[in-house]
C-alpha cells in the first residue's frame, strides 16, 4: 500500500509538475461548501421551473427528487475519487489519471462548458434582475441589460483574478444570505410563522399532470438544474488545505444543504405561483422566488428575496469563474491546450491567463443566447460529466482495489451509486432529446470532433509519463 | 518505451489551436440557433377566440393569481395554453442512441490507447 499524504505541502500548487509557483492552499470546509452551494443555489433562484413548464408541479417535483438522487450518487462518487486524486481540474484530473488523456480532455472541456455556460445564464439573470428593480423603482422605460451583463462577468473575473480566498469567502458570506432567504420566505408563507398563502390543491386543480407521465421524464432535463454543478468542489482540490477532510465534508453538507433548498424551493413557488407561468422562465417567471415573494404582499420579503436572487447569481457566477479557469488551467498545465494557459499569477497565485481569457467567451454567450439554449448547452455538458463518473469509479475501483492505495473517503454500497448514477443519466438523456435533440446531437457531434482533433493532432504535444503524477502503485490489468 | 518527447509547439500554432476550440465551440451553440434547429418551441393547438378564465380552464383561485401577477385573460391567453409536443419517431430516438454509444465508445477506444502510453512510460512494460 502506497502511504501518501494528499495533504502533503510538497504537492502545493504547480509543486508536483516542476514549477516553482503554485495555488495558494488557503482554503476550509466552510469555502468548498460555499464554492460547490454557491454555484447551485442560484437554480433554485431560477431555471429549475423550466421542469414545471415541462411537465407541471408534480412532475417537478418528482424530477427534484430524482436528480436528488442522481447528485447524491455524483457526490459520494466524486468524494472518494476526488479526496485522493487532489489536483486543480478535479475531475478532469481524475480521469487523466483513471482513463486516459482523450477522456481527460473530454471531462475538462464539459467542465468548463457547463461552468461558463451557467455563468453566462447567471449574468443574464442578474441583468433581468437589475430591470425589474428599476422599474420596481420608478423607471419607465426598456432598460439596456447588456452593461450590467458585462459588468458583472468583469466584476467577478477580476475578483477571481485578485485571490481565490476573498473570491470564496465573497461567496461564503454571500451564499449563506440567499440560502437563508429561501428559509424565510418558507417560514413566512408557509403558515408556519404568521398566516399562510399557500395553496397548492387549488393551484394544481385540472393540471395535475398535464402532459401525463411523459411530462414526468421531459421534467428530469431541468430537474438537474436543482443542483448542477456540486460537483465543482473538486476544482479546489489544489486550494485546500486538507483535501482528505474539506473536500468530502464540504461536497456532502453541499448536497444536504441543496435537497433541502430545493425542496423548500419547490413547495413555496407551486404553492403561489400558477404552473403555466411558474414553468416559463422565459415570458413567465424568470425568477421564481422572487415572484413568489412578490405575490405575499410583504415588501421586507420582496426586497430579501430580490437581494437573495442577486446574491446566488453572483455567487454562482463567481465560482464558475473559478471552477471553469481552474480546469481550462490544469489542461494548459498539461499541454492538453497550449502550455500558455497553465501559467499562475506570481503575486496573487491564481491562474490569471485562463480566468481572462474566458470573459470574453462568457460575454459571447451571455449576450448572444437565449437562457433556456444557454442553460440547456450547461445541463448538456454536466450530463455527459455524470456519464463519464460511474466508468470513471468502477475503473478506479478496478485498477487500485481497495487496499492497495490511501483513500481519503471510501463510498459506501459500490457499485449500487455507480449503476443508479448511470440509470438516471440515460434517462436524462431521454428527457434532453424530447425538447432539444437537435443541440444534443449538435453538442455530442462537437465533442466527437475536438475528439478526433485532439487524438489525431493536439496530443503529439503532450509529454506521456508526466501524466500520471499521483505516487500510486501500476494500475492492475497493465 | 522510449521516452517519447514532444515536439515544442510554436506561438502561432498555439493561436491557431485556440481558435479552432473557439470556433468549434461557438458553433455548437448558435449553429442550431441560426438554422432554427433548436429546440423547446411551444405552440397554441386550440387558441381561444375570446378568452375568459373558464375558457382558458382556470378555476376562480388560479385566476386570482394570474390577475395578482398582472395578467388579464388576454395578455395570459399564450402563456396559459402553449404546449410542447413531445412526439418523436423511431428513427431519431435511434440515431440519438446510436450517437451517444458511439461517443463513449470512441472516447474510451482511444483514451485506452493512450493510457496505456502513460502508464507504460510512467511505470515501464513490466
Amino acid at each position: 500500500m502506497t502511504d501518501f499524504d494528499i495533504t502533503s505541502a510538497e504537492r502545493d500548487g504547480m509543486g508536483p509538475h516542476g514549477t516553482k509557483v503554485g495555488l495558494l492552499r488557503v482554503l476550509g470546509p466552510a469555502h468548498v461548501w460555499a464554492l460547490g452551494v454557491g454555484i447551485v443555489l442560484v437554480g433554485e433562484y431560477m431555471g429549475w421551473n423550466f421542469a414545471v413548464g415541462k411537465g407541471g408541479a408534480y412532475a417537478a417535483l418528482m424530477a427534484c427528487w430524482f436528480a436528488g438522487i442522481l447528485y447524491t450518487c455524483v457526490a459520494m462518487i466524486d468524494s472518494e475519487v476526488t479526496s485522493t486524486v487532489a489536483a486543480a481540474g478535479g475531475q478532469y484530473t481524475q480521469a487523466k489519471h483513471i482513463v486516459g488523456p482523450l477522456m481527460a480532455f473530454n471531462v475538462g472541456l464539459y467542465l468548463v462548458f457547463a461552468y461558463t455556460m451557467l455563468e453566462a445564464a447567471n449574468a443574464i439573470t442578474a441583468g433581468y434582475l437589475i430591470s425589474v428593480v428599476a422599474t420596481m423603482t420608478g423607471y419607465t422605460g426598456e432598460l439596456d441589460q447588456r452593461p450590467f451583463i458585462i459588468l458583472v462577468i468583469m466584476f467577478l473575473a477580476w475578483l477571481n483574478y485578485r485571490g481565490v480566498l476573498a473570491t470564496l469567502t465573497f461567496n461564503l458570506v454571500i451564499t449563506a444570505i440567499a440560502f437563508c432567504a429561501i428559509i424565510v420566505l418558507f417560514l413566512s408563507t408557509s403558515g408556519i410563522l404568521g398566516g399562510g398563502i399557500m395553496q397548492h390543491a387549488a393551484l394544481f386543480e385540472g393540471h395535475e399532470l398535464p402532459y401525463g407521465w411523459i411530462g414526468v421524464l421531459a421534467a428530469m432535463h431541468f430537474g438537474l438544474w436543482y443542483y448542477l454543478g456540486i460537483e465543482g468542489t473538486t476544482q479546489a482540490a489544489e486550494e485546500v488545505r486538507s483535501p482528505a477532510r474539506a473536500l468530502p465534508f464540504g461536497t456532502l453538507a453541499g448536497i444536504m444543504t441543496l435537497l433541502i433548498a430545493a425542496t423548500l424551493t419547490w413547495y413555496v413557488c407551486s404553492g403561489v405561483l400558477p404552473w403555466e407561468f411558474l414553468g416559463d422562465g422565459v415570458n413567465g417567471s424568470v425568477a421564481p422566488l422572487f415572484d413568489t415573494a412578490r405575490l405575499s404582499g410583504s415588501n421586507a420579503l420582496i426586497w430579501f428575496l430580490g437581494f437573495g436572487t442577486l446574491f446566488a447569481t453572483l455567487a454562482s457566477a463567481n465560482g464558475c469563474i473559478n471552477d471553469a479557469s481552474r480546469a481550462w488551467f490544469a489542461m494548459g498545465r498539461d499541454k492538453y491546450l497550449p502550455a500558455w494557459f497553465g501559467a499562475v499569477h506570481p503575486k496573487y497565485r491564481t491562474p490569471y491567463r485562463s480566468i481572462i481569457f474566458l470573459v470574453p467567451i462568457a460575454l459571447i454567450f451571455a449576450l448572444g443566447a437565449p437562457l433556456d439554449q444557454v442553460i440547456t448547452f450547461s445541463i448538456l455538458s454536466g450530463l455527459l460529466e455524470y456519464t463519464f463518473m460511474p466508468l470513471n469509479i468502477i475503473l478506479f475501483r478496478r485498477k487500485w482495489p481497495m487496499g492497495s492505495i490511501k483513500r481519503g473517503y471510501e463510498h459506501p454500497f459500490h457499485p449500487l451509486p455507480a449503476i443508479v448514477l448511470l440509470t438516471i443519466c440515460a434517462i436524462t438523456f431521454f428527457a434532453v432529446f424530447l425538447g432539444y435533440g437537435t443541440q444534443l446531437v449538435a453538442m455530442i457531434g462537437f465533442y466527437i470532433v475536438v475528439s478526433l482533433w485532439f487524438h489525431f493532432w493536439r496530443y503529439r504535444f503532450v509529454d506521456r509519463g508526466a501524466q500520471f503524477t499521483m505516487p500510486w502503485p501500476k494500475p492492475q490489468g497493465y | 518505451m522510449s521516452h517519447y518527447v514532444p515536439p515544442k509547439q510554436s506561438k502561432l500554432s498555439q493561436l491557431l489551436d485556440v481558435i479552432v476550440l473557439v470556433t468549434l465551440t461557438v458553433g455548437a451553440l448558435f449553429v442550431p440557433l441560426w438554422l432554427n434547429m433548436a429546440g423547446s418551441s411551444k405552440s397554441v393547438a386550440a387558441p381561444v377566440a375570446s378568452p375568459t378564465w373558464e375558457a382558458l380552464g382556470q378555476n376562480a383561485v388560479q385566476a386570482a393569481q394570474y390577475e395578482a401577477l398582472g395578467y388579464t385573460p388576454e395578455t395570459a391567453h399564450d402563456l396559459i395554453l402553449s404546449r410542447f409536443d413531445y412526439s418523436f419517431t423511431a428513427g431519431a430516438l435511434i440515431v440519438m442512441i446510436v450517437v451517444i454509444v458511439a461517443y463513449y465508445f470512441l472516447m474510451l477506444k482511444f483514451s485506452e490507447s493512450e493510457y496505456r502510453e502513460v502508464i507504460s512510460e510512467k511505470f515501464g512494460d513490466n
